[in-house]
C-alpha cells in the first residue's frame, strides 16, 4: 500500500512537471501583458522597463526555470493586474469555490440517491419513468443556462432571492463561509442547485442502474427469503452495496465540480476561483492563470489519489498494490 | 427466425421508430436541421445586414410590430435584430461548428484508436496513456486552457473541441476493435494475406461503427452546449459569428431588466437541438447494443 502511494506520488509530480511545462509555454504565448499594463502614451524606455522588471524579456527556458524554482518554495509569481502572489490571490477565492462545489455535491447526493433508488425499486411506475426522463433532462440543460432561468425566475420575477454575489460571510475556523446566516444561504441557494444539476442526473443513473442490477443478485433474494422488511432489504442489504461505485465517482466527480464552477461562479457572480481564472484570461495575466492551473491539477491528482486509496477500504476485493503492478 | 429477412439498416431503423419518444426527437432535430439550413432563405431578416436594421426598434417585444408594418414575432436584441431570424443564423452556426468539430475528431479519434488496437505494444500504452490523462480532466478545464492560449475565432473553437473530442473515440474505437481482431473473420482475412490496410479499413472498422456512432451522436450535443457555454463566457465565437452560446450571452444584462425574450428563446433553440440528439442517442443505444438484441 505504501509502495502504491509513493509510485503514485511520483507519477503525479511527472504529470504536474509536463503539465507546467505545456501551461506555461502556452500561456507565455498569448500576448504581452505590458500593453495591458502601461498607458498608450508610454514611451519605449518605459515599456522596457517595465519588461525587464517582469522579467520578460529573458529566454523562455529562463523565464520557466525561475518559475519552477519559485513554485518549489511555493511562489506561483505575481499576479500582473493586482500586484500580490498569485497564489494568494488564488486561495482567497478558493474557499467561495470549496464552499459551492460542497453544497453542490450534497444537494446531488441528497436527493439523487433516494431518486435513483425509487427508480430502480420501480423502473416501470409514472414516478420512475418521470424521474429518468428529469435526469436526461438534466445532462442536457446547459448548466450556464439553467443558472439564468433560475436568476429570471426567482430574482427578476418573483424577487425571491439576489441574483448574484455571494451575500455577507461568516467566519468558521478561519474560513469566511456563506451558509451560516440567512442572507448567505439565500445567495448560495441558486447557484448551488444549478451546478448540483448535472451531478445530481448522474447520481440518480449510478443509483438506479445499481439497484436494478442488486436487486436481481441472490443475496437480496436471501434476504427476503429470511422475511426481513423490504425496508430493511432495500435500506441495509441494496444500499450497502450500491454504495462503493457511488462514493468513488462522486469523489472523482468533485474535481470536475470545480471546474465547472468557473461557468456557474461567472453567472451569479460568484467571487471564486473559477470567476478569477476567466477574469485573468480575459486580463491576460499570466501569473494567475499558471498558478491556477497548477493548483487545480494537484488538486486533481489529490482527489485521484484518495478515491483510489479509499475505494480499496471499502471494497476488501480490491487490492491496488497488485493491481498497480 | 423472422418471417421476413432484413438488412441490418433496415433492423435498426425499425426499432428506432418503435419508440415514440426517439421519434419524437428525430422529428424536431430534423425541423431544426431544416431550418438551420435554410436560415438564409426562410429567415424574415439578414441580421447581420446593417441595412436591415433599425436602432428604433431595440428591445421590442415579442409580437411587436415594427414602423415598416414587419413584426418581431420573438422580439427584437439591443442592435434592432429579429431574435426569430438571429436565432437560425445562430443555430447553422452552432450546429455547424458541434459537426465540423465532431467528424474532425473522430477522424483523429478513429485513427488513433484503430492504431493502438491494432498495433499493440508501445504505440497502444503511448496513445492511451495519452487518453487517460486527458479524460482525468474534465472537457470544459481543457477547452478553457486551449482558448487562452490559442484567443477567439471559428477555427479555434473548432480546435478546442477536436482536442476536447478526440480521447472518447480512440478509447470507444479501441475497446471494440480489441474485441473484434479476436474474431475469426479478421483470423481469416488475415490467412487470406490481405493487406494491413485492408483488414483495418474493410473488415475490422466496419464492426466497430455501432458504438462509435452511438458515442458520436452523444458528443455532437456535448460539443454543441461547450461552444455555447465558451461563447457565453466570452471565449468561444467571436461577434462577428454569433452562435446561440453568444445570443444568450448578449441578453444576460438585459434579463435583470426583465426583457427575457432577448437570453430566453435562443436558450430554447439550444435546449431543443440538445435535448432531440441526446434522444436519438439514447434510442441508437438501445438499438445497438448487441446484447439486448434477441
Amino acid at each position: 500500500m505504501l509502495v502504491y502511494i509513493i509510485r503514485r506520488l511520483m507519477q503525479s509530480a511527472l504529470v504536474l512537471l509536463v503539465m507546467s511545462l505545456l501551461v506555461f509555454a502556452g500561456v507565455y504565448a498569448i500576448g504581452n501583458p505590458v500593453d495591458m499594463l502601461i498607458s498608450p502614451q508610454a514611451d519605449q524606455a518605459e515599456i522596457a522597463r517595465l519588461t525587464a522588471a517582469l522579467g520578460l524579456d529573458r529566454p523562455l527556458w529562463q523565464q520557466y526555470w525561475a518559475f519552477l524554482r519559485q513554485a518549489a518554495i511555493g511562489d506561483l509569481g505575481q499576479s500582473f493586474a493586482f500586484n500580490v502572489p498569485a497564489i494568494q490571490l488564488i486561495f482567497e477565492r478558493m474557499p467561495a469555490t470549496l464552499e459551492l462545489a460542497t453544497v453542490a455535491m450534497l444537494i446531488a447526493i441528497v436527493l439523487g440517491i433516494p431518486l435513483g433508488l425509487w427508480a430502480g425499486l420501480k423502473p416501470d411506475s409514472v414516478a420512475g419513468k418521470t424521474i429518468m426522463t428529469g435526469s436526461i433532462l438534466g445532462f442536457s440543460l446547459p448548466t450556464f443556462w439553467v443558472g439564468l432561468m433560475l436568476i429570471m425566475v426567482f430574482s427578476v420575477w418573483l424577487g425571491w432571492l439576489p441574483s448574484g454575489g455571494r451575500g455577507p460571510t461568516i467566519e468558521l475556523l478561519g474560513v469566511s463561509v456563506s451558509f451560516l446566516s440567512r442572507e448567505g444561504l439565500a445567495h448560495l441557494v441558486m447557484p448551488a442547485t444549478t451546478l448540483a444539476l448535472f451531478k445530481l442526473s448522474l447520481v440518480i443513473r449510478l443509483t438506479r442502474a445499481g439497484t436494478r442490477e442488486a436487486l436481481l443478485q441472490d443475496y437480496v433474494k436471501f434476504a427476503r427469503a429470511k422475511g426481513l422488511s423490504n425496508a430493511r432489504v432495500v435500506g441495509v442489504h441494496v444500499l450497502k452495496n450500491i454504495l462503493i461505485p457511488i462514493v468513488t465517482v462522486i469523489g472523482l466527480e468533485f474535481g470536475s465540480v470545480i471546474a465547472f464552477a468557473v461557468v456557474t461562479e461567472s453567472v451569479f457572480a460568484w467571487p471564486g476561483m473559477g470567476k478569477l481564472l476567466i477574469e485573468s484570461i480575459n486580463a491576460l495575466d499570466r501569473p494567475v492563470i499558471v498558478a491556477y492551473l497548477c493548483i487545480i491539477v494537484t488538486l486533481f491528482i489529490f482527489i485521484n489519489l484518495v478515491v483510489d486509496v479509499v475505494y480499496s477500504l471499502l471494497d476488501p476485493r480490491v487490492r491496488i498494490g497488485e493491481a498497480s503492478a | 427466425m423472422m418471417p421476413t429477412e432484413q438488412t441490418p439498416f433496415e433492423r435498426v431503423v425499425s426499432d428506432f421508430a418503435a419508440s415514440r419518444i426517439a421519434l419524437f426527437g428525430a422529428a424536431l432535430l430534423a425541423l431544426i436541421l431544416f431550418v438551420a439550413v435554410l436560415a438564409p432563405l426562410i429567415a424574415p431578416q439578414d441580421p447581420y445586414d446593417l441595412a436591415q436594421l433599425d436602432v428604433m426598434d431595440s428591445r421590442l417585444a415579442p409580437g411587436s410590430v415594427a414602423a415598416t408594418g414587419k413584426t418581431y414575432w420573438l422580439g427584437t436584441d439591443d442592435q434592432g435584430r429579429d431574435m426569430l431570424s438571429g436565432i437560425f443564423y445562430g443555430l447553422r452556426i452552432s450546429i455547424g461548428v458541434g459537426v465540423a468539430s465532431t467528424l474532425a475528431a473522430l477522424a483523429i479519434g478513429l485513427s488513433l484508436g484503430l492504431a493502438a488496437a491494432y498495433f499493440g505494444g508501445r504505440i497502444d500504452s503511448l496513445i492511451m496513456r495519452i487518453v487517460d490523462i486527458q479524460l482525468a480532466f474534465p472537457s470544459i478545464l481543457i477547452a478553457l486552457i486551449l482558448l487562452a492560449l490559442l484567443g477567439q475565432g471559428v477555427g479555434k473553437i473548432v480546435i478546442a473541441l477536436v482536442a476536447v473530442q478526440w480521447a472518447y473515440y480512440a478509447r470507444t474505437v479501441r475497446a471494440a476493435a480489441l474485441a473484434e481482431r479476436k474474431k475469426e473473420y479478421i483470423e481469416a482475412a488475415t490467412c487470406l494475406a490481405l493487406s494491413h490496410a485492408r483488414i483495418v479499413f474493410r473488415h475490422l472498422l466496419p464492426n466497430c461503427l455501432p458504438p462509435l456512432i452511438v458515442v458520436a451522436t452523444v458528443q455532437v450535443a456535448a460539443a454543441i452546449t461547450l461552444e455555447a457555454t465558451l461563447s457565453f463566457l466570452g471565449l468561444g465565437l467571436p461577434i462577428t459569428e454569433p452562435s446561440l452560446g453568444l445570443l444568450i450571452s448578449n441578453g444576460f444584462t438585459y434579463l435583470l431588466s426583465g426583457k427575457y425574450w432577448i437570453s430566453v428563446f435562443p436558450g430554447v433553440a439550444l435546449l431543443a437541438t440538445i435535448v432531440s440528439i441526446n434522444l436519438i442517442a439514447d434510442r441508437l443505444r438501445d438499438v445497438l447494443n448487441p446484447r439486448l438484441q434477441q
